[in-house]
């Protein structure tokens, strides 16, 4: 092993038995590794790809409608944020990129990551990689609950039919790393291979993992992000029945989703994936790759406090913030916008108030903002899919709205939630928080390069 | 070509997402249609639905092609 071969600082990387071996160890240096965002990929109810999305998003365009997956009539909850179908004019082709064979076989949470990885490949230009690549080029896409609508329907074939009639395809078709593994299969990547599975901060810890694993000298690219597909019978009566749902808006279902207005009453569920090509800066640099911005922070915490209730004083999600501010080497004043976890239910005035703590006075130059009154919850999807946004708003120096925010509830005055209507503005570097069930807590800080 | 072919057929082209002018009678599931293991279990279990029929798992491994599938589709069918 070439430990001391001669070059910066001597522990180069890179170096042992054989560089087409891909072997790393963790040597002092990798902490200067640095991680940037070179290719993006999304599938959401506003649309199957990035511009797509985020021109609808900008444009204050809601996702949400009647459910029509399935005969909803006899849910509390009848209106989510489906991705649409492909003759939609922003509908999902699900056979662009994955195989017919695969989308029979699997639920649609993987199909939506699926596409939204090979989105982001291809914007990164990495289709195409030498064998040497492949095998330093690992996948974290995750998902919060997995393959519910699968389970579902086998366990009534099970009960119906009997065991014997139950599809071979049930297990590796519903699992949640089965994003990552169909993934590395259907691109050859032989990196880490990993899933996250911490509901609805799944996403954001995604990103956050994978950007350690870049900086651990594990990868020298990661595919990191999140999807969830659970618009399903089991799955809405769920979330329904936990109060976590809108459930009195059934007959307005474009405004249902309204974080921090007075008459916010759940969230509404939302579907589809997010996806990001995570890079080492120098690797990234070296073969000229487009850079839209840097991962430089990255907090996790825990509430300890409940199952589905956040903390009321939100302790976690402001610890999560201040290791993430922490880890960037950012001050509060440093940050110009926050994708606001802001589900459209009680919790959201616990997080402004998380926010307004660790951003201080500072707050008062930010914006901050809840795309879920867009797009619905995404779940596991949501944390992957909102710092794409975030990403999206430093290239474009626009940030995108809070809907439905006609009566702000107390405790907002002073904050600019960017009501109705996307703004214009600076946009340095934008941190996004992701909360979830089990009191699991996470923040993202991206910044422009 | 008899109705089991024809089912037979159908079948396999759903399943596998194949074009069906590959779905020829001597086609190997595996070799020639990018069958794996399993998927021939789904396409026997899809049999089984299809024509009433039960095919136990040591006649299963024998169904190679789709002619072997016709084959002992007719020979069992009630």
């Amino acid at each position: 092993m070439a430990l001391d071969a001669p070059g910066r600082g001597g522990l180069r990387q890179a170096q042992p038995f054989s560089k087409g071996l891909g072997l790393f160890a963790y040597y002092p240096e990798n902490a200067m590794r640095r991680v940037v965002v070179t290719g993006l990929g999304l599938v959401t109810p506003l649309g199957a790809d990035v511009e797509t999305v985020w021109a609808n998003l900008i444009a204050g365009k809601s996702g949400a409608g009647p459910i029509t997956r399935f005969d909803a009539s006899n849910q509390k909850c009848q209106i989510a944020c489906e991705v649409k179908p492909a003759d939609h004019p922003y509908g999902f082709d699900a056979g662009k990129r994955v195989d017919h064979k695969i989308q029979r076989q699997v639920d649609p949470f993987i199909v939506y990551g699926i596409d939204a990885a090979g989105q982001a490949l291809e914007d990164a230009g990495l289709v195409d990689m030498d064998d040497d690549l492949k095998m330093r080029t690992g996948c974290s896409i995750g998902s919060g609950i997995g393959g519910l609508p699968g389970i579902e329907s086998e366990s009534i074939v099970l009960h119906e039919k009997g065991p014997g009639r139950v599809s071979p395809h049930f297990v590796h078709g519903r699992l949640i790393n089965l994003i990552s593994g169909q993934v590395s299969i259907k691109y050859g990547l032989m990196g880490p291979n990993h899933a996250v599975v911490t509901a609805c901060s799944t996403g954001a810890h995604s990103i956050g993992d994978a950007a350690r694993m870049i900086k651990d000298g594990d990868a020298d690219v990661m595919l990191a992000g999140g999807a969830e597909g659970t618009i399903n019978p089991l799955g809405v009566a769920g979330f329904a029945q936990a109060r976590a749902l809108n459930c009195s808006f059934n007959d307005r279902p474009e405004q249902a989703s309204r974080p921090y207005d007075k008459d916010r009453d759940g969230f509404v569920m939302g579907e589809g994936a997010g996806v990001v090509v995570l890079e080492e800066y120098e690797h990234a640099k070296a073969r000229g790759a487009k850079i839209y911005a840097e991962v430089v922070g990255y907090g996790l915490s825990g509430d300890a406090y409940h199952v589905t209730a956040p903390h009321p004083e939100g302790k976690g999600a402001e610890l999560a913030m201040r290791m993430a501010l922490r880890k960037a080497g950012l001050a509060p004043g440093d940050i110009d916008y926050v994708n606001a976890h802001g589900t459209s239910t009680m919790a959201d005035t616990i997080e402004l108030a998380a926010v307004k703590r660790v951003l201080g006075d500072d707050l008062s130059g930010a914006s901050m903002s809840s795309t879920k009154s867009a797009i619905g919850h995404l779940l596991g999807g949501a944390g992957a899919v909102e710092t794409i946004f975030c990403i999206l708003a430093i290239r474009d120096q626009i940030v995108p709205p809070t809907l439905n925010l006609e009566n702000p509830d107390e405790g907002t005055e002073g904050v600019d939630l960017v009501p109705l209507v996307a703004k214009k503005r600076t946009v340095r570097a934008a941190l996004n928080n992701s909360f979830g069930f089990g009191g699991t807590n996470a923040s993202v800080i991206v910044k422009a390069i | 070509m008899s109705d089991t072919a024809d089912r037979v057929k159908k079948i396999v082209v759903e399943h596998l997402g194949v074009e069906a002018e590959k779905v020829t009678e001597d086609a190997s599931f595996i070799d020639d249609l990018g069958a794996d293991s399993l998927d021939i279990v789904e396409l026997v279990m899809a049999f089984e639905e299809e024509f009433g029929v039960e095919i136990p798992d040591d006649a299963a491994e024998k169904i190679a092609t789709v002619s072997d599938a016709i084959k002992y589709i007719d020979e069992n069918k009630g």
